[in-house]
């Protein structure tokens, strides 16, 4: 589908009678109310007249003080200054995309990526490079193989972009070997990679993995903070720590895009870090997008025909559905949205050449659990319907390539305990596939 | 005769919301460049009230899609006695509906390209998949697929082979339950817009979209800005345009159209023109075709909205017309 017609019809799932599964929205409905008045009167009476006031580029020192918390949290050590506080977490990729990339210079990231990031990486005209996933995050195997490739072709890429934990949209993490081996990459080809990690702290189960920034320490790797999903993306707050002088571009880059993040938002989180009870709120969420996340998998397995398959997050707010290659979920969402009133991401959106056009995100952390299952209910009505209307046309020499198709696709079994290797290996559009196969 | 007050119909929950409310945004700067007092209305559950309350005279339907193009609002826009932009209920339902476009078109002997239509009835129920390789073979490659009823080219699928076909369709059932199959026709692709007043309907300077090649097989990139050139008066030989403005015309009139549309055709190679479609509500925004053919023919926007008004105004007060 285009992309115009594609932005419009996401447009529309904003509307209020839509349940919509497509956004990434944290539920701020359990944010204290008066933990809000008691901070916002504090602020009134305490710092007016400089919460009204602009502010360094960096950001406040005290805010920094927070954020180192924050990554000690996770196991990482660093110091208040190698850290921009910036508007939100989405402005660390636009920055550090802009210090960077000159047009036609080469980014890698993930396949799927985040969708929020495909179009900063075009508006800069970069040429996105999308290693392929499976249950363990990116293959590194396969990104050694481009790296190879790169160089005899003499082209280095400027930065590895990458979410390796419960990743956005895909839901997986990269496992620590390949943590290991992808920081190993990065020392020796000498190479800079951007750890995007709005959500390692949303951990549902397991033992947490150190982020990538903690096995480099801040040589190679860039990282990327957030407090939209630990706090409020209302308070538009990120962070980048980066190597000195990149550091110092991303600096002058926030001067000219909006000289500083808004003091009143770093006087909030400085006052509510105060309190001393982020992690307990952090906690609580964890609670309830667990609760969630189970609710929508066992809705998938009741609601989704065997022949869809879908990831296992154990945190973060994304599961990936994959569906047989003849539906576009573009298309499929006209038809959701149109019949149904139900909305998720079309998975084309975390590719840049087209594929993805079976898969779709679904956001477990914006609705309730009833809306969680009613949406998930409605989504797979319609899937299921496409399924069956499918299966009308094949004639006779339709059939081969239907069992071909059948024969590539693994059942999914949510109780399935092998790995889930293929389940973010997308296969290329079904037009295409066939032409190899015949 | 000039509206005293106009209720602009925006939005609503169509697919083409998005580009409802940029034709609808164009028309508001107009309205107020010409003065005219309006009152905005995104169409919803409460049309009716709003309707009312809006103490208009007159309606400028800026709806595409569903809903808004279709008949729909024109049959609500009856009941509250709102004369409106536009054609009436029965000429939205057949522009909407490209199956009985195609029908009426084939009973009056235009051209337009060979074509199968089938609901999901037909394959549930009725095993027309069946009768796919003979419809194939009837229409030969590539084949167009598209919804019955999609205003924009939402939904549209160009299948190369038997294999590309149950995927298109899948695509196009997205947006209807009625679909067509359609023969392609090389060519070029021509829209020409008309717009009446009282000395009857008149055709624009016809607009020509020309897709970069490499995007020929593409429908969809056909639309997206920058892959596709529009040139306004089409190059064409004067008989050429001639017949092409006569064969909109008749379509107009064959559909009971009132006050303006688009009627979208292809130039084959032989240099026969052949009816694809026509729009009862042609978009508004910018980079849309009517208010380019428009202003080739020296009508500015203001003017072709002023003109739109005049027109809905002047059939409230005329005697009934056909649609």
């Amino acid at each position: 589908m285009r992309s115009s017609a594609m932005r419009d019809l996401m447009e529309i799932t904003a509307r209020p009678e839509v349940i919509s599964l497509a956004g990434g929205l944290p539920d701020t409905s359990s944010f204290p109310p008066e933990t809000f008045a008691a901070i916002t009167g504090k602020i009134a009476r305490q710092s007016c007249a400089s919460a009204l006031q602009y502010g360094p580029t960096e950001g406040f020192t005290q805010t920094k003080e927070c954020i180192v918390e924050v990554m000690a949290a996770e196991g990482m050590r660093t110091d208040v200054d190698d850290i921009v506080v910036t508007t939100g977490g989405q402005q660390v990729i636009d920055l550090v995309t802009k210090t960077l990339i000159d047009p036609g210079d080469v980014v890698i990231c993930e396949a799927p990526t985040y969708p929020g990031a495909v179009p900063t990486f075009s508006s800069y005209e970069a040429d996105v490079i999308q290693i392929e996933m499976d249950s363990d995050g990116m293959r590194v195997d396969l990104l050694e193989e481009t790296l190879e490739r790169l160089d005899h072709e003499q082209r280095r890429p400027k930065f590895i972009y990458t979410v390796p934990t419960f990743q956005n949209p895909a839901g997986v993490t990269l496992s620590a070997p390949r943590r290991k081996r992808l920081v190993e990459i990065a020392h020796e080809r000498e190479l800079l990679v951007l750890e995007d990690n709005p959500y390692g702290l949303l951990r549902y189960e397991g033992e947490p993995l150190a982020p990538l920034y903690a096995l480099d320490g801040g040589e190679y790797v860039m990282y990327l903070g957030t407090f939209s999903k630990i706090l409020s993306p209302g308070i538009r707050l990120g962070w980048v720590t980066a190597p000195g002088p990149v550091l110092s571009k991303i600096k002058l880059g926030k001067q000219a895009a909006d000289l500083c993040s808004s003091s009143l938002a770093q006087q909030f989180v400085e006052l509510y870090f105060e309190e001393g009870r982020w992690r307990h709120y952090v906690q609580d969420l964890c609670g309830v997008y667990r609760q969630r996340r189970d609710a929508m998998l066992d809705a998938l397995a009741e609601f989704f025909p065997h022949e869809a398959q879908w990831t296992q997050p154990s945190g973060g707010l994304f599961i990936w559905a994959t569906l047989p290659d003849f539906i576009d979920t573009g298309d499929l969402l006209a038809k959701a949205l149109r019949e149904e009133r139900v909305a998720f991401v079309p998975g084309s959106a975390a590719y840049v050449d087209g594929r993805g056009g079976s898969s779709m995100r679904l956001n477990f952390s914006g609705a309730d659990v009833d809306g969680i299952v009613e949406g998930i209910r409605r989504i797979g009505k319609v899937v299921n319907e496409q399924i069956a209307l499918f299966s009308t046309f094949a004639g006779p020499e339709r059939r081969t390539g239907d069992d071909r198709r059948q024969a590539s696709t693994r059942p999914a079994a949510p109780e399935d305990t092998t790995p889930l290797a293929d389940v973010v290996e997308l296969p290329r559009r079904g037009g295409e596939r066939r032409a190899q196969g015949s | 005769m000039t509206p005293r007050r106009v209720a602009l119909l925006r939005g609503g929950p169509s697919l083409e919301r998005q580009v409802s409310l940029r034709s609808a945004a164009r028309v508001e700067d107009a309205l107020e460049r010409l003065g005219i007092d309006f009152v905005s209305i995104d169409v919803g559950r409460s049309l009716v009230d709003d309707l009312r309350a809006s103490e208009a005279d007159v309606a400028f339907v800026a709806l595409h899609g569903r809903g808004g193009e279709d008949g729909t609002v024109q049959e609500l826009l009856e009941i509250v006695g709102m004369p409106y932009t536009g054609s009436g209920v029965l000429g939205c339902m057949r522009c909407m509906d490209k199956v009985l476009t195609k029908h009426m078109l084939l009973e009056e002997g235009l051209p337009t390209p060979d074509f199968f239509a089938f609901s999901e009835i037909a394959f549930k129920e009725l095993g027309a998949g069946e009768a796919l390789p003979a419809i194939e073979e009837r229409l030969g490659f590539p084949v167009v697929v598209k919804p019955a009823a999609q205003g924009s080219a939402l939904g549209i699928k160009f299948a190369r082979s038997a294999d590309d076909v149950p995927e298109a369709l899948i695509a196009a059932f997205s947006y209807d339950d009625r679909v067509l199959l359609e023969r392609h026709v090389e060519g070029r692709e021509l829209a020409v817009s008309l717009l009446e007043d009282e000395s009857g309907v008149r055709a624009l300077p016809v607009v020509e979209a020309k897709p970069e090649q490499e995007y020929f097989y593409d429908f969809e990139a056909r639309y997206e800005i920058g892959k596709t050139e529009f040139l306004c008066p089409a190059d064409l030989p004067d008989d050429v345009t001639a017949r092409a403005h006569d064969l909109a015309v008749s379509v107009f009139r064959l559909l009971g159209c009132y006050g303006f549309a688009r009627v979208d055709m292809i130039l084959s190679e032989s240099d026969e023109l052949q009816v694809l479609e026509a729009q009862a509500i042609p978009g508004l925004t910018e980079t849309s075709l009517l208010p380019q053919a428009a202003e080739a023919a020296g009508i500015r926007f203001e003017q072709l909205v002023e003109r739109m008004l005049e027109q809905a105004l002047a059939r409230s007060t005329a005697p009934a017309t056909a649609g």
